[in-house]
């Protein structure tokens, strides 16, 4: 992509971040660490790759997505409200008892969300569905998801990765959100789900390697995996836990804890910093 | 009358039978032969998913499938539909609210000689306390192709209950009527109401005929819909008989006795005495025997009429 286009994105990334940071400020609780290493790819799959249409969210023949690492939904609520999807107000209300954004993603009450999530482990076998859906009746549509590092320790990942070889889904491609953490420290402390690469390619997946916040690695990526046929894809993607946020970045902390007054200031201040520095 | 077909016979021959006229896909763990979903997969092979032995992916998948606007029938043994599977049937088929129907076989003790293992006796407790899911345990082979029809045109989960053993058929096909939620009269009484569900609806009213001897006139009705629960029915035998009987081939826990239960504790609370699978598990052997073991039987079920008709006194 060219740079004004790897800028533009970029500027959009800071916003999702933004409103993902101002939904778990205002609700007093949510999950930022998360949310914020898997911003730039939900950036660039829905103001870049996917075939969507937010004022008909239901449309049959739209690509679909999964967040099956759905406690990041502040990232997501964000990403679809500034795609379209509903109001950006809206982010405000994340988990009240009144609001349709509720703590993990529901797809019967929020536009956008092609699948209720929130389990982890559940929403790559959603996906494998979706995609094989599209193989049986002919459509042209293509299915993604979004898994994390942590949650790839549930065996239900490995039952579809398994599923969606064996049916030969290359309408589908997964992205594992690798951000080294997880609630109890590193992954790799907690219990090693490494090496993904070994794993998918052992599971006879077309496996790419990135770094998740490069926008043209991104682009490469999501081109690859349109281009392989036979195979399912999955996208390894290197990313920083809090991304954006100083005092949020690879620290543990902040999986799932909500900031105070002070640091949403200051997450507020580095995270428009970056998008005036995208913007110029 | 004298035919014996096992529901999940029933059950397999249905989807193939519907299949031919309508669209859905049917998925199973690798557990075809056994499940009957083999009968589909040989008419319509192309609309068969084997999952291979992984359940819980299975009924992931089939949620996802689903959302794109399609009808599935998810399969396995109730064990792992309603076990294994749990958290993917409450969080990505119940919470949705999405189009999967479970068609779980081998469900309760008769199962035989597999054993406790493979014996579930809390699948109908499981399943009706997810907000939505309906709940049918049919007594016979005309009552099982009933529900897969209902099923199959009605939007929404539904976990279906199927068995192992060969059961007497019931109920002709031609007058045979469906109507989910709605218990079935087969039997007036007035001296105790007697609600059977599944193999054991054959047994209850055998047990009735037995009681007449001894003058206690019992009524007996299949609750086929476990959830939503006949209420109206209920209550009104509560009131007409003064006590109840259940009779499952599930755990007094949960299952048909706990939801008759809950019913009258509001409506109209008389005795509820339960015949079921008591609180353990099961053994292996020959399903007929285990049922005498297990006291499933016809006299159980009309010596516990006696015990509830002497608590009214």
């Amino acid at each position: 992509m060219d740079a004004m286009e790897n800028k533009r994105l970029q500027a959009t990334a800071a916003k999702v971040r933004l409103g993902a940071v101002e939904a778990v400020y205002s609700a007093k609780s949510g999950h930022p660490g998360g949310s914020l290493s898997i911003a730039d790819i939900l950036t660039y799959l829905y103001f870049k790759e996917m075939n969507i249409d937010p004022k008909n969210p239901k449309w049959e023949d739209r690509d679909r997505f999964v967040l099956s690492k759905g406690h990041t939904s502040p990232a997501y609520y964000s990403t679809l409200a500034h795609r379209g999807f509903f109001d950006v107000e809206l982010l405000k209300t994340f988990r009240k008892p009144d609001s349709i954004l509720q703590g993990h993603p529901d797809m019967k009450h929020i536009p956008g969300v092609d699948m209720t999530t929130g389990s982890l482990g559940l929403g790559l076998s959603a996906a494998c569905g979706m995609a094989l859906s599209g193989k049986l009746y002919n459509k042209d549509y293509r299915v993604y998801a979004a898994v994390g590092d942590g949650e790839s320790q549930e065996g239900q990942i490995w039952e579809a990765a398994m599923f969606a070889a064996h049916y030969k889904l290359d309408n589908l491609c997964v992205v594992i959100d690798s951000n080294g953490l997880q609630i109890d420290g590193p992954v790799t402390e907690v219990m090693s789900p490494l090496p993904f690469d070994k794993k998918f390619e052992a599971f006879n997946w077309n496996v790419i390697c990135i770094d998740g916040h490069n926008f043209d690695e991104i682009e490469a990526a999501y081109k690859a995996a349109r281009a392989c046929k036979g195979k399912p894809t999955a996208i390894i993607a290197k990313t920083v836990k809090g991304k954006g946020v100083s005092f949020m970045e690879n620290n543990v902390g902040w999986h799932g804890a909500a900031p105070n007054d002070e640091q949403y200031k200051t997450a507020v201040e580095d995270l428009t910093a970056i998008l005036k520095k995208a913007e110029v | 009358m004298a035919d014996k077909i096992a529901t999940r016979e029933a059950y397999g021959a249905a989807l193939a039978e519907f299949g031919a006229d309508h669209d859905f896909i049917v998925m199973d763990a690798d557990l075809a032969a056994a499940t009957k979903t083999g009968v589909f997969k040989k008419a319509f092979p192309e609309r068969f998913i084997d999952c291979g032995i992984a359940e819980g992916n299975m009924m992931s998948a089939a949620a996802g499938i689903a959302s794109t606007g399609k009808t599935v029938f998810a399969s396995t043994f109730a064990m792992f539909a309603a076990g294994r599977a749990f958290d993917a049937v409450r969080n990505s088929i119940g919470y949705p609210h999405l189009n999967v129907k479970i068609g779980a076989t081998h469900a309760g003790i008769s199962v035989g000689e597999d054993g406790a293992t493979h014996q579930c006796n809390e699948d109908i407790a499981l399943m009706r306390t997810i907000p939505g899911m309906t709940v049918i345990n049919p007594a016979d082979a005309t009552e099982a192709r009933a529900c897969v029809k209902w099923a199959m045109e009605n939007e929404g989960p539904v976990y279906m209950r199927f068995g192992r053993l060969a059961v007497p058929v019931l109920f002709d096909q031609d007058s045979y009527k469906f109507e989910v939620g709605k218990g079935i009269v087969l039997k007036d009484g007035k001296d105790v109401a007697i609600f059977a569900t599944g193999l054991m609806v054959a047994e209850a009213i055998e047990a009735a005929e037995s009681l007449k001897a001894e003058s206690i006139d019992a009524a007996v009705i299949n609750i086929h819909t476990i959830k939503p629960i006949d209420r109206e029915l209920i209550t009104e035998y509560a009131k007409k008989c003064g006590c109840i009987v259940t009779a499952e081939e599930h755990s007094v826990i949960g299952g048909l006795g706990g939801a008759v239960s809950e019913v009258v504790s509001e409506t109209c609370p008389v005795p509820v005495l339960k015949v079921g699978v008591m609180d353990t598990f099961g053994k292996s052997g020959p399903a007929p025997k285990l049922l005498e073991l297990f006291h499933l039987k016809a006299p159980d079920i009309a010596a516990m009429a006696k015990k509830a008709v002497a608590l009214k006194k």
